[in-house]
């Protein structure tokens, strides 16, 4: 009690004078209800950002639960997906065979494929974003061919990949889905980062005009500096579309990963392990947007 | 011949059938060493002025030399100090400046660039912000680190382009007397363009008043005698300044008074031609009511 006293009275205090003005409940003038009232309700504030996805979490849980009983009978419930998805979780790293190894595992060959689509995408994408920033001839010459093939689906991309690499024997899988991460992931960063170069201040360039940089000196220390923001947000964007694609990709081409291991099962009609995967892909996804957006935020320069 | 010579020049804006005339026939000789102040309304033309010293753009018509020399585009010799500081908010004032050093004196060894660096930031009192980025600074402390990088390349012509406009009273007053101090140590010659009579008598030399825009143009300059170094506390009670402040006013307002402009422009009126109800009704042969379109000439006088 002697504790709580300090607190009543500091909270009672704003609540008696912003009383005319804020509208308070009627009871609001008498100290000890306002204090605690206010008090509790600033305990539950500091507990949402726990609380309320735990809330929300709990009610998907209870839909998952009442559908797989009612509506869709082949859906498994979340304790038998969790038995059966048990081996996989609880050893994330074993290899029992080249389509049988444990989640992280997966998600590691997943995650090096859509690593190296990564880099090729943003090897290809940064400099074409620049030339497409700098050049209005060359917007105006690219600019239609990239609307087109922006919103082209990666399953449609894939067997062209494919077809690419025929002559590339054992690779032509690996090389099929790089060529498919590369040429989806890459439209973000080459629009963003175009974006980003029509954006440089005029001042920044007359600075350079003055001091007589060279074009190589421009480019290094005005521009790209300036359109780093812009980069790191279509980088952002890009892996999370090279993450995306990695799904499709091990799909159709049967590579081990996360997604050639939902396909399998689903092949195999083990729908509990499905689930698993879709989960796994989900939080890798949110975890490589975190830290990319760590990453930018880093780059933000005032 | 003067160190700075502006000789019959012109500046427009915009395509030729509605072309803006910022500047015409302007002319003015400044000698070397000398703090010449130019006066002029907002919207005058005195950024496009600054731009053409600089050799961001290039006159439509006329010359402009230094040392008898007709420039070609921008250089490091003309030190141009901008409106909105235009410092590279990823570095810090001291790499900042260091650009500015290593691009003019590349030839220097590195220890010489940064010693020169530091000094020139020593002039403007900013040693303590030393590595501190632009975001971190004050306005002023700002504009002073953008005097620091022009002033560090070693100009023979320093252009402040109205660098005190976006600073508080205050502030500016400071910077006011930083700049006469520097200008009293190294006596480069200045050109300053800026809106405010009474900083331009303080500062300068002789002011010139520029004319109200659209094709605005330069008055006759007034030396300005006063003794330096200028105190700002006492000047407002001398009456020669007095004098010099309504000469400068007189001669802005004056010349703000100009023939009257004719604007011509298309006019299309609203005539609609009624329906013809005996015409069958297609898609393709449209019966009205329809609307005709047709050109008017208008005319319009208007105060400049």
């Amino acid at each position: 009690m002697s504790n709580s006293t300090l607190p009543t009275i500091l909270t009672a205090q704003p609540a008696e004078t912003g009383k005319p003005a804020a509208g308070t409940p009627a009871a609001a003038p008498l100290p000890p209800p306002a204090g605690r009232t206010t008090r509790d309700w600033s305990r539950l504030v500091k507990l949402d950002w726990l609380l309320l996805p735990a809330v929300g979490l709990a009610a998907v849980v209870v839909m998952w639960f009442i559908l797989s009983a009612t509506l869709s009978k082949d859906l498994p419930n979340p304790t038998r997906t969790w038995e059966s998805s048990k081996p996989y979780v609880v050893e994330p790293f074993s290899y029992r065979g080249e389509l049988d190894q444990g989640i992280l595992r997966f998600t590691w060959l997943s995650l090096v494929l859509v690593a190296k689509g990564y880099v090729i995408a943003l090897a290809l994408g940064t400099p074409l974003g620049f030339l497409l920033g700098l050049s209005k001839m060359m917007t105006k010459m690219l600019d239609p061919i990239i609307q087109i093939l922006r919103p082209v689906s990666p399953l449609a991309w894939l067997p062209l990949g494919m077809v690419l690499f025929l002559g590339a024997g054992k690779q032509a899988s690996e090389l099929a889905a790089l060529f498919t991460i590369a040429i989806c992931a890459m439209w973000p960063t080459v629009l963003n980062t175009a974006v980003g170069v029509r954006a440089i201040p005029q001042d920044y360039l007359n600075v350079a005009k003055v001091l007589k940089l060279s074009r190589w000196k421009t480019l290094t220390k005005v521009m790209i500096p300036a359109t780093l923001p812009y980069m790191f947000t279509g980088f952002r964007l890009s892996l999370g579309i090279a993450w995306l694609v990695i799904v499709a990709a091990e799909m159709l081409t049967g590579r081990p990963g996360i997604g050639g291991f939902l396909w399998q099962q689903y092949n195999a009609l083990v729908y509990e392990q499905i689930i698993l995967c879709i989960l796994t892909i989900g939080i890798v996804g949110f975890i490589l947007d975190r830290l990319m957006s760590v990453v930018e935020r880093r780059f933000k320069t005032a | 011949m003067a160190f700075l010579e502006i000789s019959h020049v012109s500046k427009g804006y915009g395509p030729p059938e509605q072309r803006a005339e910022v500047l015409a026939d302007l002319n003015l000789a400044i000698e070397e060493g000398e703090f010449v102040a130019i006066v002029g309304y907002s919207g005058a033309g005195k950024t496009t002025l600054m731009s053409l010293l600089a050799g961001l753009v290039a006159p439509d018509c006329g010359t402009v030399k230094l040392a008898g020399r007709e420039m070609q585009g921008p250089g490091p010799d003309r030190g141009l100090v901008f409106q909105n500081y235009s410092l590279l908010p990823w570095l810090t004032v001291f790499e900042n400046v260091k650009l500015a050093v290593d691009q003019v004196f590349a030839d220097r060894p590195e220890a010489e660039r940064i010693a020169h660096t530091e000094k020139f930031i020593g002039m403007v009192n900013l040693t303590r912000a030393r590595d501190q980025r632009p975001a971190e600074l004050s306005g002023g402390m700002r504009q002073r680190v953008s005097v620091a990088r022009t002033l560090a390349m070693r100009p023979k012509v320093l252009l402040l382009d109205e660098p005190l406009s976006a600073l508080d009273a205050l502030t500016r007053a400071t910077l006011q007397d930083e700049i006469a101090r520097i200008w009293q140590e190294s006596r480069t010659t200045v050109v300053l363009v800026t809106n405010d009579p009474d900083e331009a008598i303080l500062l300068a030399d002789r002011v010139v008043p520029l004319t109200r825009g659209p094709n605005a143009t330069l008055a006759p300059g007034i030396p300005i005698p006063l003794a330096r170094p200028r105190d700002r506390r006492l000047i407002n009670e001398n009456p020669e300044f007095k004098q010099l402040r309504n000469q400068v006013v007189e001669s802005l307002l004056s010349a703000g008074v100009k023939p009257k402009t004719t604007l011509t422009r298309d006019l299309i009126l609203p005539d609609i031609e009624p329906e013809d109800i005996s015409k069958p009704w297609s898609y393709f042969n449209r019966r009205g009511p329809l609307r005709k379109g047709e050109k008017r000439e208008e005319s319009v006088e208007v105060a400049p």
